[in-house]
């Protein structure tokens, strides 16, 4: 991808993740290869979550089994472990639904022929950030009318003077980083994993055909190459499912700390 | 990282990856709606009913079990007592028994013993009677007999009634004392 023909090294660009339009160039709808690997992401969530919801059974086979296990993960270990079991089960399809978009949009960047995370381009995490700012924001209105923005934006106990520092810090930090920072660490985690996936394997590439005609002393740098290409393989896998976890789970503190009756 | 990738962007003509494309963003909230409503109105409202099928399950087999153990405990004491109860009560027909078999023996005893001894006394009396008619019978006839010998004997008619019974009388005393005297 990043190497061309004309014999020298080139490093991967940001234009990796502006690839050319396949449907509807120009359109508010265009569609292209990253837009398309988000689809196939979206299309796995529906036909293992379909098939393996299907039929359930009492007594789980091998695939319902897994399917539950992922299920019950983001229900037991995230929603209800933080929110209880009353609120867990009203955000349960928010928070499942970020934890698996997530996680599946990540998994595509170390896929054969993807190679690349929808998540690596901005929309997908901006999206997901907006949708847990605002899921926050209404649960601590729904739950404390009135108080939650006063709750929030002056944290009782604390003298009144200090009140000219706090109120902008917690407004900063409450309602503009949080979106920012969970947008800027699930596509800065994509973006440069995939990075550095392309320069490791396009340095492969480099030295194990091109600079292996000048000495070939320099295939060994190739096998260097390679080997943190693989191991950087493995660590995006945990990077993936990782992200997936801290999203999902910080849209869940959040939420938590809405609802909650001190600020 | 991220300002090498800036720069980068910005040296070029590289478009700036902060910068949300629309199409992105559209396809983003397209996806991430479609992913909410599958998960929120299929995936979880089936894995919901499948958990609760399942407790319902587990909490219904645990009563089953229970309803069983005591119906089996019922069936064991009700066993139990009717076991006890048949054994009173061959306990009790054998003393019955036991009881019937005495009374019934001694009953056939007693019965056996009067049959037996009424049995005797009839052929006492019996005995007694046949005695008593022969012993008649032989008076007269031995009497007239013996009045009919002696008559030829002496040649005398005994027609002294008086003296030939006096003689008969004392002829069965000494006949009898003979009897008496010979038996002994």
């Amino acid at each position: 991808m990043a190497t061309s023909d004309d014999g020298g090294f080139h490093g991967p660009s940001i234009d990796e993740f502006f690839p050319d339009a396949i449907f509807f160039a120009g359109t508010p709808f265009e569609i292209n290869r990253i837009i398309l690997i988000r689809f196939i992401a979206m299309l796995a969530i529906v036909l293992i979550f379909w098939i393996g919801t299907r039929r359930m059974r009492m007594v789980p086979g091998r695939f319902q089994s897994v399917v539950e296990m992922g299920l019950d993960f983001t229900r037991v270990n995230i929603a209800e472990d933080l929110l209880g079991k009353k609120d867990g089960r009203r955000f349960l399809p928010l928070i499942t639904t970020v934890f698996f978009v997530v996680l599946f949009a990540n998994l595509t960047g170390i896929i054969p022929f993807m190679n690349i995370s929808s998540n690596a381009i901005i929309g997908m995490p901006l999206v997901l950030a907006v949708v847990a700012w605002l899921a926050f924001m209404y649960a601590g209105i729904k739950k404390h009318p009135g108080a939650f923005f006063k709750n929030a934006l002056f944290p009782p106990g604390v003298p009144k003077a200090l009140y000219i520092i706090v109120t902008p810090i917690e407004f900063v930090s409450t309602f503009v980083l949080r979106p920012i920072t969970l947008t800027l660490r699930l596509l800065m985690n994509m973006l440069v994993g995939h990075l550095l996936l392309v320069l490791f394997f396009s340095a492969t590439q480099f030295f194990f055909f091109t600079a292996t005609q000048t000495s070939i002393f320099y295939g060994l740098f190739g096998v260097g190459t390679l080997a943190f290409g693989f191991v950087f393989t493995l660590f995006e896998v945990l990077v993936a499912v990782l992200q997936a976890y801290v999203f999902a789970l910080l849209t869940t503190v959040y939420i938590q700390l809405a609802l909650a009756d001190e600020h | 990282m991220l300002q090498s990738i800036v720069i980068a962007a910005t040296e070029g003509e590289s478009r700036n990856p902060l910068l949300p494309e629309s199409y992105d963003i559209i396809w983003s909230a397209v996806c991430f709606v479609v992913i909410l409503f599958f998960f929120w109105r299929l995936v979880l409202p089936r894995m919901k009913k499948m958990l609760d099928e399942r407790s319902a399950a587990i909490e219904g087999n645990i009563e089953k079990a229970d309803v069983a153990q005591r119906e089996a405990e019922a069936a064991l004491e009700q066993y139990t007592a009717q076991l006890a109860e048949a054994r009173a009560e061959a306990a009790k027909i054998r003393e019955q028994a036991r009881v019937d078999a005495q009374r019934i023996g001694s009953e056939i005893q007693a019965q056996a013993q009067t049959d037996a001894e009424r049995t005797k006394a009839n052929a006492q009396v019996a005995i007694e009677a046949e005695r008593q008619s022969a012993l008649v019978s032989l008076r007269s006839e031995v009497g007239s007999l013996a009045i009919d010998l002696a008559s030829g004997v002496v040649g005398e008619s005994l027609s002294d009634d008086q003296k030939a019974t006096a003689l008969v009388d004392r002829f069965l005393a000494d006949l009898e004392a003979s009897d008496t005297a010979g038996k002994k």
